[in-house]
């Protein structure tokens, strides 16, 4: 039995298999392949804590025509769930006045046969599928676009 | 050596009987507490499988895990701090062990059937007390408004001030609400109003 055990680090298809993980591990993107065409960097990932905090301010500036607006708030256990959808507390039009919010658009009150509902859409129902909080997050690759300017 | 009169043996008697149940009295104390915090812990109430469910929504909320560690279980909301309410919350909660023999809520579907009625009883009962269960950790009289956002200063401060209670506004926290009515499509006319979510009926009364 053991010594059946250690054959098979004397293997054939053992000694290949140890030769191709140094192989791969030779390489300097780690044998990993980026749909950016950017290498990976070595360096240890950038802190992620900005991303946790949500700017409390004016909304900011959409970045393409179409962009969902930001979230200016934090949304933190804040449940969008079957039963119950914490947005609309303040959000929708039944209470945006009260709760001084921005109301939904009412675009989003159209149903999937494009027919005009009195409220908002089931298929429009979970906000954060677009609209997520705005925080300071850098682009990931250097890039020249450029917001369009809309205004 | 003389015998000891009646009176003399009667006393030692009866003296002897009253350490002998006073220490007993002792033990009994201290054996019921015991059983009575086995109770509380939050083995005890997840030993039911009823309560994996609602256990596990609990386990995403602020008062399973946060950055600070603090984490409030299950008795800490459910069973009251003081003697007696407790020996009354937990004859109360003997019901359970029959509806638990019926498989009352043993699906996830059943459960959610009569979340309805569970969460607006816990609701009634938290009015009741003034959220007592809530302010055992959290003293309104310690708020900071300087350092609360300042939605949460207004809102606090226009609560309290108006007589309102904790679990006026923070329903739904520690597990998932049941449907409320919130207009959207055509399944929203089984839940429960918005009203009431706001205990806005209970303000007009």
């Amino acid at each position: 039995m053991k010594s059946r055990f250690l054959a098979v680090f004397q293997s054939p298809l053992f000694v290949g298999l140890m030769l191709m993980s140094c192989v791969s591990l030779a390489a300097d993107d780690g044998g990993l392949a980026t749909l950016r065409g950017a290498s990976i960097p070595s360096a240890a990932p950038a802190s992620g804590d900005a991303l946790k905090k949500a700017i409390e301010d004016a909304p900011l500036e959409r970045d393409f025509t179409q962009q969902p607006p930001l979230v200016s708030h934090a949304i933190d256990n804040y449940p969008v769930t079957k039963n119950f959808n914490k947005c609309l507390e303040c959000h929708s039009w039944e209470n945006y006045r009260k709760k001084k919010a921005t109301k939904v658009s009412q675009s989003h009150f159209q149903d999937a046969d494009g027919k005009e509902r009195a409220s908002i859409s089931p298929r429009r129902y979970f906000c954060v599928q677009c609209h997520v909080p705005q925080v300071d997050a850098k682009p990931l690759i250097a890039n020249t676009y450029q917001r369009p300017n809309t205004r | 050596m003389t015998k000891p009169s009646l009176f003399r043996r009667g006393f030692r008697f009866i003296s002897v009987g009253v350490l002998a149940a006073f220490l007993l009295g002792i033990v009994f104390t201290a054996a019921f507490n015991v059983a009575v915090d086995k109770t509380n812990t939050e083995a005890f109430c997840i030993s039911c499988h009823e309560m994996k469910n609602n256990y596990r929504e609990y386990q995403d909320t602020i008062h399973y895990a946060n950055r600070s560690g603090m984490r409030a279980i299950c008795s800490d909301c459910h069973v009251p701090k003081a003697f007696a309410p407790k020996m009354l919350a937990k004859l109360r909660a003997s019901k359970d062990l029959y509806h638990s023999i019926l498989g009352a809520i043993d699906t996830p579907e059943k459960f959610e059937s009569r979340r309805q009625e569970m969460a607006q009883r816990e609701w009634a009962r938290m009015k009741a007390n003034d959220s007592q269960e809530c302010r055992n950790c959290h003293d309104a009289d310690s708020f900071d408004y300087g350092s609360q956002g300042y939605r949460s200063a207004q809102q606090h401060e226009e609560g309290l001030r108006t007589g309102q209670t904790c679990i006026d506004c923070h329903k739904g926290i520690a597990h998932r609400l049941p449907q409320i009515d919130q207009g959207i499509g055509s399944s929203g006319a089984t839940g429960i109003s918005q009203e009431v979510l706001h205990s806005e009926s209970a303000e007009k009364e």
